[in-house]
């Protein structure tokens, strides 16, 4: 019973604190949930009438944007992945994203390891090299890029794989421009990390290449899963660049493929299958998104943190 | 112990070969080519491309079309960074702190949010500018103006009136960038010790106060780190506006960028000597407002 009675209070009291609080903070209260729902609206609805006209007719789509529709046009998606290409596209930016993330990692964290960790003379000239690139804009150097790409073309034996319009070519474009952040991030993170144990293994033996891939890189795997994500999304995500190196149609990535849908307007437009394909490239995006959240907001926010 | 030496320097050598040569050939090249080519009238045909020392920069004086360009990357460069981080810095506010219970956390659900509001991040600009083409559609079968001829209004062509369509651009970029602020200021908050929050509500603060005598001052610096970052987006947004806008940048060039202009003149008219002059144009904006932004940024750190 006085147990009982005791708590009662306690939470009277905390009761009243929370109402004084409240009575404090005013009607306000209210509002931020209402701005805060605003926003929820804002952001999901877009997303979700694409979804709705995903499914729905030619003419529903030109008709009233809100209404439902009348059967489920699923073979809207048959037409997106087929005759507009994005199962060919999706495929394309699969491959090219699997292989320059891959790169960018390898490649960029040997460099930011022996930058961060071995001082020797133009190592400091080598790093202030790598990181100016985080401020130049990629549009100054477009048409002497696209030209480079074009002469490597030329080059003896591995010219057909690397010029222009070749997924190889891309590939290594994006590692380069994806080095600037990997290498300052990583730079940065391997300098936090303990020397002794790789000292120590030095000392029992072990090649400086061997320390850096079986203990260096797996200590340093919270970095690198951050950045991973990075460059994966941002080269996911990239159009510039493709726009202008792949310019025969099925090479195309799946930024240029749903680009190209809507700006190729015409008489014979498939406006059902544009939804369809916009779909397409939406929800796999909110699948793994839902799924790694965390990591994501954590990769993608790494770099303004540091 | 030469021995050692040896293989140190053979390590070395051999992990900064790839990335070192990649870069300068991909990278460092171009740049440098870049400032060569925009003093020639190189038209991409002509094997040999003639010096024409600093025509093209004349020229792109009396450009009507580069300078309303550079005027709408201005505007972004002032209107994006203040919405999007005015957004953010209240949502975040929101979330984290203005919540009933004292300080301790934020509203409820505020995790939920947070989730839902960082999504249009990770949709990459091709898709969401493709999407909002759809959304801004001009008659009935918009998303927006669907609603709004229901209700008897008058349509808005968002993308097809002049007047109208840059506003639209800059919704569509907050749009995407307010969830990303939301979860940095948070990150940027969750640092901050709860004490102070208690403290000062103890003392009898409200909301307003909250904000603006302890958030904001303590978040400084993470919004420094944002008005850097946008302001690089509003210099280099292109995608947006080249996908969604009516020809590319249209109608009539009132959405046009720089990044626009220069990837026209390379690539519609492969007037790359000149395309290359107005690129060494943007470098120079975009330099200057690094310096500018590090200069005011390290003036602020002196007064705290």
């Amino acid at each position: 019973m006085t147990t009982t009675m005791t708590s009662g209070t306690v939470a009277t009291s905390r009761g009243e604190e929370r109402r004084e609080r409240r009575r404090r903070l005013g009607p306000l209260g209210v509002l931020s949930h209402m701005a805060l729902l605003v926003w929820t609206v804002l952001v999901v609805v877009p997303i979700l009438w694409t979804f709705l006209a995903s499914v729905k007719s030619e003419d529903e789509i030109f008709g009233d944007a809100w209404s439902l529709p009348e059967t489920l046009h699923w073979d809207n998606f048959a037409r997106a992945w087929e005759q507009a290409h994005i199962g060919q596209y999706t495929l394309n930016s699969v491959i090219v994203v699997s292989f320059s993330t891959l790169g960018t990692m390898l490649v960029g964290s040997m460099a930011a390891y022996v930058l961060a960790r071995y001082p020797f003379r133009g190592n400091r000239a080598f790093y202030l090299l790598f990181v100016s690139g985080l401020a130049l804009p990629v549009y100054l150097a477009l048409s002497p890029l696209f030209f480079v790409v074009q002469n490597m073309g030329n080059v003896p034996v591995l010219g057909p794989f690397i010029g222009l319009n070749t997924h190889a070519g891309l590939i290594l474009v994006y590692i380069a421009h994806s080095m600037p952040f990997t290498v300052f991030f990583l730079a940065a993170f391997f300098r936090t990390l303990p020397t002794a144990v790789g000292e120590a293994a030095m000392v029992d033996g072990a090649s400086h290449t061997r320390v850096f891939f079986q203990i260096m890189l797996p200590m340093a795997r919270p970095g690198i899963v951050s950045v991973t994500i990075f460059n994966v999304l941002g080269q996911w995500n990239q159009y510039q660049l493709p726009l202008v190196l792949l310019q025969e149609r099925d090479k195309w990535v799946l930024t240029q493929g749903i680009a190209d849908i809507s700006t190729a307007a015409g008489y014979d437009q498939d406006w059902s299958a544009l939804f369809a394909a916009l779909t397409l490239a939406i929800l796999p995006m909110l699948v793994v998104y839902t799924i790694f959240q965390r990591q994501i907001q954590a990769g993608l926010t790494a770099g303004a943190l540091k | 112990m030469l021995f050692q030496r040896y293989r140190r320097g053979l390590f070395i050598t051999a992990f900064l070969a790839a990335p070192v040569t990649l870069y300068l050939v991909y990278v460092i090249s171009p740049y440098i080519q870049a400032f060569y080519i925009a003093t020639t009238d190189w038209r991409g045909v002509s094997a040999t491309p003639s010096f024409i020392g600093f025509e093209n920069f004349t020229r792109l004086f009396s450009d009507g079309i580069f300078w309303k360009a550079v005027r709408h990357n201005a505007a972004l460069l002032v209107l994006l960074p203040l919405l999007t981080i005015v957004i953010a810095l209240f949502f975040a506010f929101l979330l984290n702190v203005g919540g009933g219970s004292g300080g301790r956390e934020g509203v409820r659900g505020s995790k939920l949010y947070r989730v839902i509001f960082f999504f249009p991040q990770v949709l990459a600009v091709a898709v969401v500018a493709v999407l909002f083409q759809q959304v801004f559609r001009p008659d009935g079968s918009g998303m927006l103006n669907g609603p709004l001829m229901a209700l008897g209004i008058e349509p808005i062509g968002f993308l097809s009136n002049p007047g109208v369509a840059f506003w639209s651009v800059l919704g569509v970029m907050v749009w995407q960038a307010v969830g990303f602020y939301v979860v940095l200021f948070s990150a940027g908050l969750a640092s901050i010790p709860r004490d102070m929050f208690e403290a000062a509500q103890i003392d009898g603060a409200g909301r307003g106060s909250l904000f603006f005598r302890i958030t904001l001052p303590l978040l400084w610096d993470t919004v420094q780190v944002a008005w850097v970052y946008l302001g690089i987006l509003a210099l280099d947004v292109f995608a947006i506006v080249w996908v969604m806008t009516d020809q590319h940048g249209g109608p009539d060039f009132s959405t046009t960028v720089m990044a626009a202009e220069i990837y026209r003149n390379a690539f519609s008219y492969f007037r790359f000597g000149y395309a290359s002059a107005l690129g060494v144009v943007m470098f120079f904006f975009t330099v200057g407002f690094a310096i500018i932004s590090l200069r005011l940024s390290r003036r602020e750190r002196i007064e705290y």
